[in-house]
């Protein structure tokens, strides 16, 4: 049963988390989230984050602000990486 | 404390001669060949006093030149006398003041005369102040470095522990069907609590010395070795053993440790549940079930898949018991609704769910 899952370094890891916060990042507001109801101004309650909900749309937004910048620089050195080192 | 000095003054002098003349293994102690490797790194040692003790923790000085070397020679001999194999290397010919008469020893002749430089008592002085001052100096650099990345007061809470501790630890994660009372008991006591930097009034649990209840990293951190170990025997029996294993291992159950604490965070998070379960408290919650995971590949090695099957089952129950139990008293909800405890029930048995599968996925892979 060896053969199946061969250990993850901690590259992959990082791999696996840089790739989650591009996923979070790519969402688009509008377009996307409005649909579900899941976008900021949408909600009515004065005070956000009491709910579940609330805090999920919380975290995607935050992150979505915060990552967008050093998430490209990021990005650029994982493809560089990659291309020149396989 | 002359004599008390000359002690420790005299590990770091026999590791310069060592490391000037690399000659012998010393027998009587091991220690100081631990420092003859390159640069070791200092601060392997950790003790818990305040005051700078006998170092075996220091950073050696760079070594003097070869004629300086006699400078310690007499006060070195002292702790040459029990030592038949060591570096006894030279005749003691001048006693300073205050030393008690030590049993002459039979050695061969040094390969250089070490001068009558250390007849002179002040230079003897000198060069203790500069072993002491140097000395000091490598306590604060290694001081000052520790703390600059992990708390050190916070951290050795957590390895306060004693022996009773870790076998009534022990027993409660495997048999926790028998426990009563799991409430951690909270003191404002100096002494027994754990230090908290931001808020001193508060009070804090008590070291895990005085409670049996409260989460300690000792027991997580051992466990994780030896299960590593095992699993590299598990896999030696299963002839499916190369070294390269072991760093596997090492690193997927150090991943899935991470991404489990990351998970647990995150649904801490996202339903709101102010908890006083700090990081290390979560690490040490999650390196819990190395303990059953060590029992449940042993139970696989020695009855195949039927033990597998039934210890999984048994350690998975009991670790799930254990957790629900404990966390019970430490994770609130921030409002006092009907929603917050539904939702510190299910955060509850997401945690214990965790626990099984996470058994099953780290052991099922080495044993075929």
């Amino acid at each position: 049963d060896h053969s199946n899952n061969m250990g993850f370094g901690l590259f992959s890891l990082l791999e696996a988390g840089l790739l989650l916060l591009n996923a979070i990042c790519v969402l688009h507001r509008e377009r996307f989230l409005a649909r579900f109801g899941w976008s900021s101004e949408q909600r009515d309650f004065g005070e956000p984050g009491v709910t579940a909900k609330g805090q999920l749309v919380n975290l995607v937004n935050s992150v979505q602000f915060v990552m967008r910048g050093p998430l490209i620089v990021v990005n650029s050195l994982v493809i560089v990486y990659k291309l020149v080192l396989g | 404390t002359l004599q008390n000095w000359n002690k420790q003054n005299q590990f770091l002098l026999k590791t310069k001669q060592k490391m000037s003349s690399g000659s012998r293994r010393h027998r009587g102690a091991s220690k100081p060949t631990r420092q003859q490797q390159g640069a070791a790194p200092p601060a392997l040692f950790d003790d818990t006093s305040d005051m700078p003790q006998a170092g075996f923790g220091m950073q050696p000085p760079p070594p003097p030149p070869p004629p300086q070397q006699g400078f310690y020679d007499p006060s070195a001999h002292q702790a040459f006398a029990s030592d038949p194999y060591g570096a006894g290397a030279y005749q003691p010919q001048y006693q300073p003041p205050g030393q008690p008469q030590q049993p002459q020893q039979q050695s061969y002749q040094p390969s250089f005369n070490p001068g009558q430089l250390l007849n002179n008592p002040m230079v003897n002085d000198m060069a203790m102040q500069y072993g002491q001052q140097v000395f000091g100096q490598g306590t604060q650099y290694v001081q000052e470095n520790l703390n600059k990345y992990v708390t050190n007061s916070r951290i050795k809470y957590y390895f306060a522990v004693d022996n009773a501790y870790v076998g009534k630890k022990l027993m409660l994660l495997l048999f926790p069907y028998a426990n009563k009372n799991w409430s951690l008991k909270y003191s404002s006591d100096e002494q027994a609590q754990a230090p908290q930097q931001q808020q001193p009034q508060q009070s804090v649990p008590v070291a895990p010395r005085f409670d049996v209840n409260a989460p300690d990293l000792y027991i997580p951190v051992m466990a994780f070795v030896t299960y590593i170990l095992l699993c590299g025997v598990a896999l030696g029996i299963g002839n499916k053993f190369t070294p390269e294993q072991l760093g596997v291992l090492t690193s997927t159950a150090l991943v899935w440790l991470l991404v489990e604490i990351l998970a647990l965070l995150l649904t801490f998070y996202i339903f709101n549940l102010n908890s006083r379960l700090r990081y290390l408290d979560l690490v040490a919650y999650a390196g819990y079930k190395y303990v059953g995971m060590i029992a449940i590949v042993l139970s696989g090695l020695l009855f195949s898949s039927l033990g597998f099957y039934i210890a999984l089952l048994w350690f998975g129950a009991a670790l799930a018991f254990f957790l629900i139990r404990t966390l019970n008293f430490q994770i609130q909800a921030a409002d006092h609704s009907s929603e917050g405890h539904k939702r510190r029930l299910y955060m509850l048995l997401f945690i214990a769910g965790l626990q099984p599968l996470f058994m099953w996925l780290l052991t099922a892979r080495v044993l075929s």
